[in-house]
């Protein structure tokens, strides 16, 4: 692999959605930029609080209705309507887990405290903590702090530094 | 291919430095490539370096996780032995190929 000239130097990465899969983006993304010795910050906001709020953290799920990438074992085509089932949302994202712990992927507290280990930090939005009505005792004691937007940017200067948004 | 000279010998690197055959390994050769990297090896090292290229041999992806759950080091005291980037450095001080594992 050539050198860049520019080298990426610092991310900060932004989860707005509590889907398992924006979840997991972020934080793979975030991991691997740790493990490259970029320093790395994650801000979650709006739903992507779930990722970080102690009774929401393993019940994160996948969307079955809604998703046209959504696929049964086989790469069978998975019915919209099939999706309205109860229970048929928590058992794909069930099975999505169990693929992904296959490959060695951390669940998403483990992931947290990869990240955390690994030197990076993360933060909740404190918009959308007083919406949805959570305090600092609600979340994971690796949150770091509680940001404002104005907070959040003022940590994003510098060169060689990425804004992701996921 | 680049070569480089580690303990009176020629071996064969990458462009990045990782030895071409994990086999020219020996830990003389960690030692020097260590300190390249500012690292002095410890024991605490050579267990973790000993416990990858194992793996390494029984043919399993190595990730920053297993070695987290070796019983040698946890994942905080990895980036303390290895700092910065510990997977990537402990490998190739270990004489193995870059990893290819993304988590």
């Amino acid at each position: 692999m050539q050198k860049e000239a520019y080298p990426l130097k610092k991310v900060c990465i932004i989860c707005a959605k509590g889907t398992l899969e924006d979840v997991y983006a972020t934080l793979v993304l975030a991991n691997g930029a740790v493990m490259e010795g970029i320093e790395t910050k994650v801000f979650f906001t709006f739903f992507g609080l779930d990722a970080i709020t102690k009774k929401r953290i393993n019940s994160i799920h996948t969307a079955v209705v809604g998703n046209p990438a959504m696929r049964l074992p086989g790469n069978l085509p998975f019915p919209t309507l099939l999706g309205i089932l109860p229970g048929m949302e928590a058992l794909a994202s069930y099975m999505m887990k169990k693929e992904m712990e296959k490959l060695d992927i951390p669940s998403i507290p483990e992931f947290l405290e990869m990240i955390t280990a690994g030197g990076g930090e993360i933060y909740a939005c404190k918009l959308a903590m007083d919406m949805f009505k959570l305090k600092k005792e609600d979340l994971v004691d690796e949150v770091k702090d509680i940001l404002t937007v104005g907070d959040f940017y003022a940590m994003c200067g510098g060169e060689g530094t990425q804004i992701i948004f996921t | 291919m680049a070569t480089k000279n580690y303990s009176g010998k020629t071996i064969e690197v990458t462009d990045e430095g990782y030895l071409v055959n994990p086999k020219d390994w020996t830990p003389e050769i960690a030692s020097e490539i260590a300190k390249e990297n500012g690292i002095n090896l410890t024991e605490k090292h050579f267990a973790v370096i000993n416990f990858m290229r194992q793996k390494y041999e029984n043919g399993e992806t190595l990730t920053i996780r297993s070695v987290g759950k070796s019983g040698i080091v946890d994942i905080k005291g990895f980036y303390e032995l290895f700092p910065g980037t510990p997977l990537k450095l402990a490998s190739k001080i270990a004489g193995l190929p870059k990893p290819s594992s993304c988590v």
